[in-house]
């Protein structure tokens, strides 16, 4: 049963999302406005769901999503809608944005899916398609396991074919200082089983096994596969899938899962403006769960996959919970602490500034960060580009400035500000704009303070 | 009737070269052609008459062939309305025309030349550019072989200074096609494409093929990187790069239209390679992208191997989707 007052509620529980992406957006976009159109009228009847049902199959549609998963997703989506409970509702806008959001929960794979954790080590295989982002995926996870749970992972050299795949991995592993084990251009079922031994002797808890990409149609490729997961038995094999595949990515996906026991998939480059409706058919066509995302080029880039925060953000309700962990990971609580106090105090610097600034550059891109709020598109903030060089110009007029002007920026006038332009390289008007900007910043946080300032959502 | 008739002329044109080549063709999209075609096939079988639930069928197999939600409703459109006006009600002549608007999308009445721009004093500049993963570096080690072939002195400046591996890989074609690779460790990719200019001109060169790093067309600070890269390349070869090539991953998805309208914005993208045309994947984007965009296919990926990159030839590809649907017509078996 749909309870109307529940759906409201929702809107202002802020879920999700993350750091790096545009993913979904304008789908969410083309969603809201049928929403939005939704609100408009008095009941949902035949009619005016049949209109409103071709707007979201056509922003599916265009988003990639399966044609026989639109297909399905629409009728069921149309069914509820005309249940009894719904068509005796006096919101049938909020009552069809809680419809929407259920089904695309469930589509998405319903309860979030761990990585699997058994004895020692825990071997995982990677597979997929030519550039899906194997080698990188691997790289992240190795150093998610790490830092999450504090594991050891081993990463495998078995792409023995593209040039240079081998020094690709091994380059990552110096990076993140993680062990590589290669034996060159020798046999990947030879080099996984050596790997495993090799972990078990020196204790890893993971191995994950870097493969070559294949297409799904290559049998000689796939025979090999077959082969490293006879011989050293994954517990999981995670199928590397980009997110701007699509119409095909049923057919890569079923080709692989056909051959070899998928666990999971990974889904990347979810940083790119993709509306990634692959995601939304994986595990709906085949039950194989997303478990991870890539969001950024970055090796700390992966993030783990809650369908609910995902639904959430297609429909364009934010992410505050994905925002606020990966705040709690790169922030340093003291520092912000410190800042906080001082802004409450009145007494906020262009030291404070900078040190605050420094804090939000770990967040990574600025855009992302905006796009997480609730109600973001609505208030036109998606397509806000921020280029990280301003930020750093921002920052380099700061530094220009003497401690004492940092602390006073009133007492910066113009013989002050053309030292500090010829300081950092920047123009005059460069400086006076921050300074201004930095004027109203003050304002802004003393109504804060008293609040008087309301958030536009 | 034209075009349908054309497709049959291409196959009856028999120099040795020309068969070679339609079969390469034919090979590489077998299995890209099988299953769109078995559906179109299926579904003139199963239809007798023109209706509602032909269309959406047909719509169906086209949307699944990623030619883009937009492109298939207009293209949908036309159809019904000329079979309104020409009074079609046969299902077999239906086929030819869908065939014929295919065609007409992707031409759109203009003269599309595959031939590539070179310079006549001096090094012809080819720039490499699209999002991460889609075969940038190996297609400039296929395209490498290609014009080694042709007995021209090529050089490949290794542009993807970020991700782990990507010198390597390059340096990797390098060997393989005896051409020299100019890279520096940790630098600016403009400083490496300046010092590959400058020994190109120096050395005389005849191709130099530019790899860049793979980014995603959302980046504002990466998209800038490549204005710049632009910039540095036409000051020290002016009118260069003679070519800019997308290269997009033929499983692309609606996205490949945002990819080439926000390359399009910063470079003047002058062609898209389709790669990995040998799967299962229709590259049907490469219509939507045309008829939105303008911009034309130069090269498709076929294969793995060097020789499988082959010009791009869009009465070939049409003919490659369609041909069973055209064999059929004619009574011949494929």
């Amino acid at each position: 049963m749909i309870k109307t007052d529940e759906t409201l509620g929702f809107s202002s529980v802020l879920l999700y999302n993350n750091n790096g992406d545009n993913m979904f957006e304008s789908l969410g976009e083309r969603l809201q406005n049928a929403i939005d159109k939704m609100r408009g009228y008095g009941k949902i009847t035949e009619s005016n769901i049949d209109e409103i049902t071709r707007e979201v199959r056509l922003a599916l549609l265009e988003a990639d999503v399966n044609y026989k998963v639109v297909k399905e997703f629409i009728a069921s989506v149309k069914e509820k809608a005309l249940g009894e409970e719904v068509a005796k509702s006096l919101k049938p806008g909020e009552v069809f944005v809680k419809i929407l959001k259920d089904e695309l929960v469930e589509l998405l794979g319903g309860e979030k899916k761990d990585l699997v954790m058994d004895g020692k080590p825990t071997i995982l295989m990677m597979v997929g398609l030519q550039g899906s982002g194997k080698t990188t995926s691997n790289g992240k996870l190795a150093n998610f396991l790490r830092k999450k749970y504090h594991k050891r992972p081993l990463l495998v050299a078995c792409d023995v074919y593209r040039p240079a795949a081998i020094d690709q991995l091994k380059q990552l592993g110096r990076e993140l200082n993680i062990e590589v084990y290669e034996e060159g251009e020798g046999d990947p079922v030879l080099i996984a089983q050596h790997a495993v031994e090799y972990a078990k002797e020196n204790k890893f808890d993971y191995v994950l096994i870097d493969t070559a990409g294949r297409l799904h149609i290559d049998e000689a490729l796939m025979e090999e596969l077959k082969r490293i997961n006879e011989a050293v038995k994954p517990a999981e094999i995670l199928l590397v899938v980009d997110s701007m595949t699509g119409q095909d990515a049923i057919n890569v996906i079923e080709g692989f899962n056909h051959n070899l026991p998928l666990t999971g998939a990974i889904l990347t480059k979810l940083d790119g403006d993709t509306r990634g409706g692959a995601a939304l058919s994986i595990r709906h066509l085949t039950n194989v769960p997303i478990k991870f995302v890539g969001v950024s080029e970055k090796m700390d880039g992966l993030q783990e996959f809650y369908p609910e925060r995902m639904a959430t953000r297609i429909l364009g309700m934010g992410d505050i919970l994905t925002m606020v962990e990966h705040a709690e990971e790169v922030i340093d609580q003291d520092e912000a602490m410190k800042s906080a106090k001082r802004m409450q105090s009145g007494k906020f610097d262009l030291e404070d500034f900078l040190s605050t600034m420094k804090q939000i550059k770990k967040l990574g891109p600025l855009e992302n960060l905006i796009k997480m709020l609730p109600g973001a598109s609505k208030m036109g903030l998606t397509n806000v580009k921020i280029d990280p060089k301003e930020m750093a110009h921002i920052e380099a007029i700061i530094l220009s400035m003497t401690p004492e002007e940092r602390r006073h920026p009133e007492i910066i006038k113009a013989s002050r500000k053309q030292r500090i332009a010829k300081g950092c390289g920047r123009d005059v008007s460069e400086v006076n704009r921050l300074l201004k900007q930095f004027e109203q910043m003050k304002v802004m946080m003393k109504k804060m303070k008293n609040g008087n300032l309301k958030l536009p959502f | 009737m034209g075009l349908f008739d054309k497709f049959k002329n291409i196959f009856g044109t028999k120099t040795v070269e020309e068969q070679k080549e339609v079969d390469l063709y034919d090979h590489g999209l077998e299995k890209t052609r099988k299953e769109f075609n078995s559906k179109l096939t299926m579904l003139s079988k199963r239809h007798h008459s023109i209706d509602q639930a032909y269309f959406d069928e047909l719509e169906e197999i086209l949307i699944m062939a990623d030619i883009g939600v937009n492109t298939v409703m207009d293209f949908i459109d036309r159809l019904k309305k000329r079979v309104k006006k020409e009074n079609i009600i046969d299902v077999d002549d239906l086929r030819e025309i869908i065939v014929d608007e295919m065609f007409i999308i992707y031409v759109n009445n203009e003269v599309i030349s595959n031939k590539i721009n070179e310079n006549s004093d001096g090094p012809t500049v080819m720039l490499f550019v699209g999002v991460n993963g889609v075969g940038k570096t190996t297609t400039i080690g296929k395209l490498a072989a290609k014009f080694k072939e042709q007995g021209k002195k090529v050089l490949l400046i290794a542009g993807d200074t970020f991700r782990a591996g990507a010198v390597e890989q390059l340096i990797e074609w390098g060997h393989r096609t005896d051409s020299p690779v100019i890279s520096k460790e940790n630098a600016d990719p403009s400083s490496v494409i300046y010092d590959g200019l400058e020994e190109a001109k120096r050395e005389h060169y005849d191709m130099v093929l530019i790899d860049t790093a793979g980014r995603l067309q959302n980046k504002t600070n990466l998209m800038n990187e490549l204005d710049k890269m632009n910039k540095v390349i036409g000051k020290v070869i002016p009118g260069a790069p003679h070519e800019t090539f997308l290269v997009m991953d033929a499983t692309t998805g609606q996205n490949g239209i945002s990819q080439a309208k926000s390359f399009q914005e910063i470079t003047n993208i002058t062609g898209i390679i389709l790669t990995k045309l040998d799967g299962t994947a229709k590259g049907g984007i490469v219509l939507a992208i045309k008829e939105s965009v303008g911009i034309p296919v130069k090269y498709i990926g076929l294969g793995e191997k060097k020789e499988d990159l082959r010009t791009f030839d869009i009465e070939k590809y049409i003919y490659g989707l369609f041909k069973d649907l055209v064999g059929d017509q004619n009574g011949k078996e494929d």
